[in-house]
């Protein structure tokens, strides 16, 4: 049957969510509070082998920002979703995903028992059969890292307000995953991890039914 | 020499050998006519082709110094942990954890564990890029014709699936890589200036501070706005030498790299390595 009501979740505070977005339709995500970022990362649903490639997005449009227009390509040069609508302007395709281990040498061996979004990366793609062979560099919604003339590149305050949102149009069917990242040491949140939603519209043409995933992080996580 | 006999035929293959080409490894390594000063003896010692590939495991300590010969190479390297290659090099954490998205001497290559995986000892050419990875095969066949590895104009992600499968590795194993020699920045508005090489006689050397699995396809850079695929010789020489240890000015240069030794050198304490 085709699904043309709309699927949405909140994802809360430094938990994961996935699911599989059939060609067509589309992935609003909102940031509910303000200066979230979201980590995200997206592969063909039916070969994860090609997945999300940051070079060839930066590559194909010539730049490291993404916003409205700016397609998401694979590690083959092929398309996987396109932004349609963006209420911010600039999204970072070069910092990555925090990790217990690079806290380690950003801030100190002191950030070690802390929540990061490799964590949730390998926790949530590993019900899709993906392992840690499959993490690459991700994109971060909302996440603003300027590079200066020197080079000199960093995390700063970010550029977006509760409510803004974006939209991506799945060009394939995609299985994405995302991190809503639980990072407080950098400003990327603010220092204060909060909820976003993500709302999936449009017509499903596969005729399947798509099964979305959260991962609240609570008591044992 | 008549090869129409099993005979013929072997002694016209036989007849080859100390043939030189341009492009050719010289084995052993210590024939190599003209040795870098600061290198010990040589292990590594091979001219790659343009459109070409290579691959070799390095102990760590050992040094690798990249040439190029005429000022269009372009050296695109992955780096895998040569015992667990699912610890490989993060170019996403190479930039972020030490606050700089270009490359250059002094400049760490992290792995994805919060260790070193080799560092950049010298630099002559300061046109690097940590950004657009290698070329594929679907744009190589839009700007040249063709991006299968046997073809004029291969593809880098095409080559290194090929020095993948020869270490073990699939294409999965092949994160966004670096490349040495054909430089790229970013403008304020983050859009990418290409500035192309320093010209012939550049070198890049790395020092491997982990045992690793060094993959490198040498072809043009994705963003090379060049209609021709202009690819040159690249030489590379390597020696054994020391890995980088506490009171080294590379060891205390910034708080993220020392304690990124420091994670290193831990995790091989644990294995008695180090």
């Amino acid at each position: 049957m085709n699904t043309a009501t709309p699927r949405t979740a909140t994802v809360p505070a430094r938990a994961a969510w996935s699911s599989v977005i059939r060609a067509g339709e589309s992935l609003t995500l909102t940031d509910l509070h303000g200066n979230q970022a979201v980590d995200f990362l997206v592969y063909d649903a039916h070969d994860t082998a090609v997945r999300y490639s940051a070079p060839d997005t930066i590559h194909a449009q010539g730049g490291i920002f993404l916003t409205t227009g700016s397609v998401l390509m694979s590690n083959e040069h092929t398309p996987l979703m396109t932004v349609t609508a963006d209420d911010v302007g600039r999204h970072d395709t070069v910092g990555g995903a925090c990790s217990k281990e690079s806290n380690t040498l950003r801030y100190g061996h002191h950030t070690w028992s802390q929540h990061a979004c490799v964590d949730n990366f390998l926790a949530e793609g590993a019900k899709h059969g993906l392992g840690k062979r499959d993490l690459v560099s991700n994109i971060n919604w909302y996440m603003n890292v300027p590079v200066e003339k020197d080079g000199t590149l960093g995390i700063v305050d970010g550029i977006s307000a509760p409510g803004l949102a974006l939209t991506l149009r799945a060009e394939r069917d995609v299985l994405v995953l995302i991190s809503n990242c639980p990072q407080i040491n950098n400003p990327c949140n603010g220092f204060d991890p909060t909820a976003v939603e993500v709302t999936i519209t449009g017509e499903n043409t596969a005729g399947a039914t798509s099964v979305d995933h959260v991962t609240t992080p609570g008591a044992g996580t | 020499m008549a090869t129409s006999t099993t005979y013929g035929a072997r002694d016209h293959a036989r007849a080859q050998e100390g043939s030189r080409a341009e492009a050719m490894p010289v084995v052993p390594a210590s024939d190599w006519p003209a040795p870098p000063p600061e290198s010990g003896p040589l292990v590594w010692a091979e001219t790659v082709a343009g459109g070409n590939y290579t691959h070799r495991v390095l102990a760590r300590g050992t040094e690798v110094r990249l040439t190029d010969l005429r000022g269009d190479a372009c050296a695109h390297l992955l780096l895998h942990h040569a015992d667990r290659p699912w610890e490989r090099l993060n170019v996403a954490d190479t930039v972020k954890v030490q606050w700089n998205a270009y490359l250059g001497a002094g400049v760490l290559l992290l792995s994805d564990q919060g260790r070193v995986l080799a560092s950049v000892v010298a630099d002559t050419s300061g046109r690097h890029d940590a950004l657009c990875g290698t070329s594929t095969l679907v744009r190589n066949t839009e700007r040249y014709g063709d991006g299968t590895p046997q073809s004029p104009s291969p593809a880098g992600r095409e080559l290194f699936k090929l020095a993948a499968a020869k270490n073990g590795l699939e294409p999965r194993d092949l994160p966004p890589s670096l490349s040495f020699f054909q430089g790229v920045t970013v403008t304020e508005d983050g859009t990418l200036d290409f500035t192309g090489s320093a010209g012939p006689g550049a070198a890049v050397t790395l020092r491997a501070e982990q045992d690793v699995t060094v993959l490198i396809a040498n072809v043009p850079h994705p963003a090379d706005p060049r209609p021709d695929y202009v690819s040159t010789p690249l030489e590379v020489l390597a020696w054994r030498a020391e890995p980088t240890r506490p009171g080294d000015p590379l060891w205390d240069a910034t708080p993220e790299g020392r304690r990124a030794f420091l994670n290193t050198v831990e995790f091989l304490a644990a294995r008695g390595i180090a």
